[in-house]
């Protein structure tokens, strides 16, 4: 299979800072990709780089063309970005926002609301709770499920694990990791929880300052001697 | 897998206390306007007044809430429609017709101001947009003038001059039309937010901009509907107000700070609230001015903001104010 994401030599700055430097990365259809690293590696901004909300250069091809434009070009092509703080819409119902994250999309949402459904049963009872009294937990997963609305061929997921509890972090994956399998999702994850990163996904980039000091299959990751010290800790 | 069971309390809007007194202030008006048929007369006039600055302060709340600025020029936007309006007229176009072709002559005036004046600077500063919305207010001011002339003009009365008799209660024909056009926009208006596709994406561009772009939103073409909207329901207050004021380039002036009054007591952020506030602040206006013997018309705006004055001091977010509740 060949790789639906496609980063080459991209660039990133905000305003006069440089983020990125020729970063170079490859997703492949229905495989799982994280990006690990420290605070300020780029890795989050690897993922604004892809949607186009933040200034880039390089080369950039999903699904064989170019990625072009801002957030709203990118979501049109058929990539659903989970951002920092989950992009929830506090201040609305839970059932508007997996409205929004159909938004793309004609036609009705009975089909999809379903399958939310199977994923998510908690959601049909709090579907007309406002979104912001929901729990970090529960936020995470209103946003795993509106990316879902999306019909998305690649999430974006930037931190699902930010503070989670252990338990709660292990349901999210276990999720995700559903996602890809049943529905053929290919996943690009960001993550500081390199262990759980690297049990999740196939192949792993390692940020440091900007560029992409390692990569390769997880588990070939996993047992690398500067991985284990800096990131897994052992 | 059931994570959490809490039921959580959402706010929405007024809290009890202030429901329960717009509720008390609500059957205090029936009560006396059963046994007093001027306070009746009163208080419908009051409504009809108060419909016009809701409808004023909702453009006002309108864009506040999508671009986070007070359009001072909101008024004269109005005013400016309501001359398109007369032309119409004068043109031959019957009033009747003349009203949604100057309501979408309206929704595309407000678009282009948006995209040339607005747009530009949005994210630069907000002391630039309101220096711009007060530049919008003069030129508006000055064009009008120079076109049509500073004195009055006069336009066919849209609901004539009958009155209607209700046991012994006089009600003007033209009171009860304001009032019922009003409404109906902003129903329709409510509806298009609540109900449709367009109306969530356009809360959820105004809210949230960044991640309303990430689910695909046009957030500037959000933005832009929304300086549309406004500009219509001002043309609808533009043309509610010309039968009591005539046309007049200073004609809207005093109505948008009735106006400004009305949405910062319903909250500014609230469009339930500014309604409620512009409808209490016409029926308070208005009888106050007939109960009260030395609150003579000189005084009206100046107790109008007394009034503000005293519900902030009370409650500083207005009466309609919204504490997010947020977990994080």
């Amino acid at each position: 299979m060949g790789a639906l994401l496609q980063l080459e030599d991209v660039d990133a700055r905000y305003g006069p800072i440089q983020a990125l430097h020729g970063v170079s990365l490859s997703v492949a259809e229905g495989e799982i990709a994280a990006v690990l690293g420290a605070n300020g590696a780029g890795k989050t901004t690897t993922l604004r780089a892809v949607s186009g909300t933040v200034r880039r250069s390089g080369t950039l091809t999903f699904d064989g063309r170019p990625l072009r434009g801002g957030a709203e070009a990118t979501a049109r092509r058929g990539i659903a970005h989970v951002p920092e703080g989950r992009g929830t819409f506090a201040e609305l119902t839970v059932s508007e926002n997996l409205r929004l994250g159909a938004y793309t999309r004609r036609g009705g949402l009975k089909d999809d609301t379903a399958r939310v459904q199977q994923y998510f049963p908690w959601i049909e009872e709090r579907k007309s709770q406002q979104a912001g009294t929901l729990s970090g937990g529960e936020q995470q997963m209103l946003a795993l499920a509106r990316a879902f609305m999306q019909r998305p061929r690649m999430l974006l997921l930037d931190e699902p694990s930010l503070g989670l509890a252990p338990l709660l972090v292990t349901e999210i994956f276990r999720i995700i990791r559903e996602l890809n399998e049943h529905e053929g999702l290919t996943v690009l994850v960001v993550e500081q929880n390199a262990h759980i990163a690297l049990q999740l996904a196939s192949t792993a980039y390692v940020l440091e300052v900007g560029r992409v000091a390692l990569s390769g299959p997880s588990n070939e990751l996993q047992q690398h001697e500067s991985v284990r010290r800096s990131y897994l800790g052992y | 897998m059931r994570l959490v069971a809490r039921k959580t309390r959402v706010s929405t809007g007024a809290s009890v206390p202030v429901l329960i007194g717009i509720a008390a202030v609500c059957v205090f008006l029936v009560i006396g306007s059963l046994r007093s048929d001027i306070f009746a007369q009163q208080t419908v006039a009051g409504l009809s007044q108060g419909a016009v600055f809701a409808s004023l302060a909702l453009a006002l709340v309108l864009i506040y809430r999508a671009t986070e600025v007070i359009n001072f020029a909101q008024g004269e936007m109005a005013m400016l429609t309501t001359y398109i309006a007369y032309q119409l007229t004068i043109w031959g176009v019957t009033y009747w017709v003349a009203f949604p072709l100057t309501l979408l002559i309206s929704f595309a005036l407000g678009i282009f101001i948006y995209g040339v004046f607005i747009r530009p600077v949005q994210h630069r500063s907000v002391i630039a947009l309101v220096i711009i919305t007060v530049g919008l207010f003069i030129l508006i001011d000055g064009l009008v003038t120079w076109k049509w002339g500073a004195d009055l003009k006069f336009m066919q009365a849209p609901f004539g001059n009958q009155v209607y008799h209700a046991g012994g209660v006089a009600f003007a024909r033209q009171d009860i039309g304001v009032l019922a056009v009003t409404i109906v926009s902003v129903v329709l208006l409510w509806g298009l937010f609540q109900f449709t596709k367009l109306g969530l994406a356009m809360r959820a561009a105004a809210l949230r901009p960044a991640a309303a772009a990430l689910v695909g939103v046009r957030v500037d073409w959000m933005l832009a509907v929304g300086w549309g909207l406004a500009a219509v329901l001002g043309a609808v207050a533009g043309l509610m107000t010309e039968p009591t004021q005539f046309l007049q380039p200073t004609m809207m002036q005093a109505v948008l700070l009735y106006s400004f009054a009305a949405a910062v007591l319903g909250g500014l952020e609230s469009p339930a609230g500014s309604v409620v506030g512009g409808l209490a602040l016409g029926v308070f206006l208005n009888l106050v001015g007939q109960y009260v013997g030395w609150a003579t018309s000189e005084l009206r705006l100046p107790i109008a903001f007394v009034v503000l004055l005293i519900v902030l001091l009370l409650k500083p977010n207005g009466l309609f104010g919204r504490k997010q509740v947020r977990r994080v």
